[in-house]
């Protein structure tokens, strides 16, 4: 069985929690203490009927606010796929919470309520969707029993859509009229909208294709990236018992690509190569292994490698540059400044940077691009330089998302600050 | 070459627990000899074998636990020749005179906490690797896999670090700590069929067993040990019963049940409609936030 990991993005009132709420309900993902629990709760707050959304509301403040603050991960699965749900909150002052639970997804569900359209919050989600390189994009219109389950407004809302999504990097793009209170389309066939001859948000959701993604390519599955095959060492397991005295292995997860006992590797920053002698997991002995496998590697050759370092096989290498292009989503509250210090982290290796330059900082709303900023602030995104101390090894962001995302580190709260799509070598 | 979902979720924790080695100087791993815990044991075996772990496996004992769990974990630590180290609630009592709950539901589970804060403080832990598990409670759902604690070990869900790609930040200030959820992303299912894919062995207690117990508020509880006093409305039965989590025997509550292996017992799991928190553990149902304001309190 296979892994979806998808996130849910819409307005504060877009029935984003509803709609959750209706899918594990719906897929009877919901067990019989935990609908009595939101029973309690729905009555001693009044609300006459049962408010799906108090099964994703966690948080004390969540509950007394009504609103989702922090990403919450669910878990469902039904007898063709597991999904993990990234429950992501709408509000714009939680964008940087929207960028972390999108970081690790394949699909996004974009919600859009039925009577409003695309709306600011709409353009803000898919763009981030979109920077994050998420291949697959659901619009699901809501509220559909609001409009009469009108298929002129589905239309509509879909051509304007289509306007705003050429705009951005997407590549797939599915809509899905329903209702999430009344349970139109997400599990089960609406009786209200026979005009609609899709599949159900849940039958979309099982079939929908994630082999393409870059996530767990091979040369078998994607020959547009032959061997695009990063390891980023974590540890070197060195136990110098007796027995096993010259015991030396480099324990990481191949985080893209493909590497074969025999290949040859480059070690990054130090250009050094070699041969894989073993690949090894949990001590028993492959002849290859891919993404996403945590493995141990032994190389021919006793050459110098720590955490930190970047194993590749050599006949195709990343960039090395210490001067790097990035778009960055800012997370903190501290200013973000041209000159400023911090921590970069891409993989296993960290280095300091400073901020050479803000190109120019994207409107999350319009697209426009404004230059000449001096800083950013808190859900602020920008295109910018970044000059590091140690040459950072990484692929565009586009190619390939495990070794494009990068964070930035404030070095003297420890606070994660920021989130980087490389982009190139500036 | 896709790999399956447990095959997946396996080399998450690899990659969290080899994270933790990577990052931390003084980590630990929280084991309680319930069948979570075994599950990371396993996992870290995985991870840095045939080196040793980086790390003693850390023990809060609450001195109402099940000796069969008890022995369980004495044994494998012993057989995987690794470092166990055993703090003890009863001590914590004694030294800063705490006042122990009293009263029909008294349970010392929460008093855990003090000894796991005095512990991690004396062995200058800065990463404690746990088995909690998103899918247990809504709070549990909140968390980041790295879970930043202040030196009171509190956790503060509005202030948690972005967690991006499989990017983690484990940089503390001294005295922080980090709590480590290597499995947070699998459910009490996949933990099952996990060690049910791996022959990972558990304590009897989470097979059917014929065990004297007391019926409390429509709960089956242990009678174990004397932790829980009989009061005169308390009915003692005995009944064939497992043991879905296995806790301080003072919250843990028994399931009837007469699967006696493991094929049985994830038939079981498949089919039940109540959630493994709702069913066994007292504490998480004594408000709507019982689990926040705990973690918020410092416990694990």
């Amino acid at each position: 069985m296979d892994l979806l990991r998808f996130i849910t993005a819409g307005s504060v009132d877009d029935g984003k929690s509803t709609l959750i709420g209706r899918l594990l309900y719906d897929s009877k993902s919901i067990l019989a203490d935990q609908l009595e629990a939101i029973e309690r709760a729905s009555k001693s707050r009044d609300d006459g009927e049962i408010d799906l959304a108090l099964l994703t509301d966690g948080l004390r403040s969540e509950r007394e606010q009504g609103i989702t603050i922090d990403v919450a991960y669910r878990y469902f699965q039904t007898p063709v796929r597991k999904f993990i749900i990234v429950d992501a909150p709408g509000h714009i002052q939680y964008t940087r919470n929207m960028v972390t639970g999108a970081s690790n997804c394949q699909l996004a569900i974009v919600l859009v309520d039925a009577r409003h359209g695309v709306v600011e919050q709409t353009r803000r989600h898919s763009l981030i969707a979109s920077l994050l390189g998420i291949p697959h994009i659901v619009v699901a219109v809501n509220k559909m029993d609001l409009v009469n389950y009108s298929q002129d407004v589905f239309s509509d809302i879909c051509i304007q859509y289509a306007e705003l999504a050429k705009k951005l990097n997407v590549h797939q793009v599915t809509y899905i009229p329903m209702s999430a209170l009344n349970g139109d389309n997400v599990v089960d066939k609406s009786s209200a909208m026979s005009w609609y001859e899709g599949a159900t948000l849940l039958e979309h959701l099982e079939t929908v294709a994630i082999d393409d993604d870059t996530e767990g390519i091979t040369e078998d599955h994607h020959p547009a990236w032959p061997g695009l095959a990063r390891f980023p060492v974590q540890y070197v397991i060195r136990p110098q018992t007796a027995e096993l005295h010259d015991y030396r292995g480099y324990a990481g997860k191949i985080t893209s690509g493909l590497f074969r006992k025999g290949d040859t590797i480059t070690v990054f920053p130090s250009g050094e190569t070699s041969t894989i002698d073993a690949i090894e997991i949990a001590e028993k002995h492959l002849d290859e292994a891919a993404s996403p496998m945590s493995v141990v590697l032994h190389l021919a050759t006793d050459i110098d490698i720590s955490r930190g370092d970047l194993i590749v096989r050599s006949d195709n290498q990343p960039i090395s540059s210490q001067t790097v292009e990035a778009m960055l989503c800012w997370m903190d509250t501290k200013e973000f400044k041209v000159g400023n210090k911090y921590l970069l982290q891409v993989g296993t290796f960290r280095t300091r940077c400073s901020v050479r330059e803000i190109a120019y900082q994207l409107n999350v709303n319009t697209y426009e691009e404004t230059p000449d900023v001096d800083n950013l602030k808190l859900n602020d995104l920008a295109k910018v330089v970044l000059r590091t101390a140690q040459p950072v090894s990484f692929d565009p962001y586009q190619k390939n998302r495990a070794t494009g995302g990068a964070i930035l580190i404030d070095e003297t709260s420890n606070v994660t600050v920021g989130a980087l799509m490389l982009l190139g070598e500036a | 070459m896709k790999l399956d979902y447990l095959d997946q979720l396996e080399s998450e924790a690899i990659h969290i627990m080899r994270e933790v080695a990577g990052q931390f100087e003084r980590p630990a791993l929280l084991f309680s000899g319930g069948k979570d815990s075994i599950t990371l044991v396993h996992l870290a075996l995985k991870a840095f074998r045939p080196g040793k772990l980086p790390f003693p496996l850390v023990h809060i004992d609450t001195g109402h636990n099940f000796q069969e769990a008890l022995d369980f974990r004495d044994n494998l630590a012993a057989s995987i020749g690794e470092r166990l180290i055993v703090r003890y609630v009863e001590d914590t009592i004694r030294e800063k005179k705490l006042k122990e709950p009293t009263g029909r539901n008294a349970t010392r589970n929460g008093l855990q906490t003090f000894t796991l804060l005095d512990t991690i403080e004396e062995f200058e832990f800065d990463a404690c690797i746990g088995g909690a598990r998103r899918d247990e409670e809504k709070a549990r759902a909140k968390e980041r896999v790295f879970s930043v604690r202040d030196e009171f070990g509190s956790w503060d869900p509005k202030r948690q670090r972005p967690e991006l790609w499989n990017l983690y930040n484990g940089r503390i200030h001294k005295g922080e700590n980090v709590r480590v959820f290597p499995i947070s992303n699998w459910t009490e299912l996949d933990v099952w069929n996990y060690i049910r894919r791996e022959k990972i062995e558990l304590p009897s207690i989470y097979f059917a067993h014929e065990r004297e117990l007391l019926v409390r508020d429509g709960k089956l509880m242990a009678t174990a040990g004397g932790v829980i006093k009989p009061e005169p409305d308390d009915q003692l039965v005995t009944r064939r019963v497992r043991f879905r989590t296995v806790g301080d025997i003072s919250c843990t509550a028994a399931s009837e049940s007469g699967a006696d292996t493991l094929d049985a017992v994830i038939a079981e799991i498949q089919a039940t409609r109540i959630s493994e928190r709702g069913e066994t553990r007292m504490d998480d149902q004594l408000s709507e936030a019982a689990m926040e304001d705990r973690k918020k309190g410092g416990y694990f």
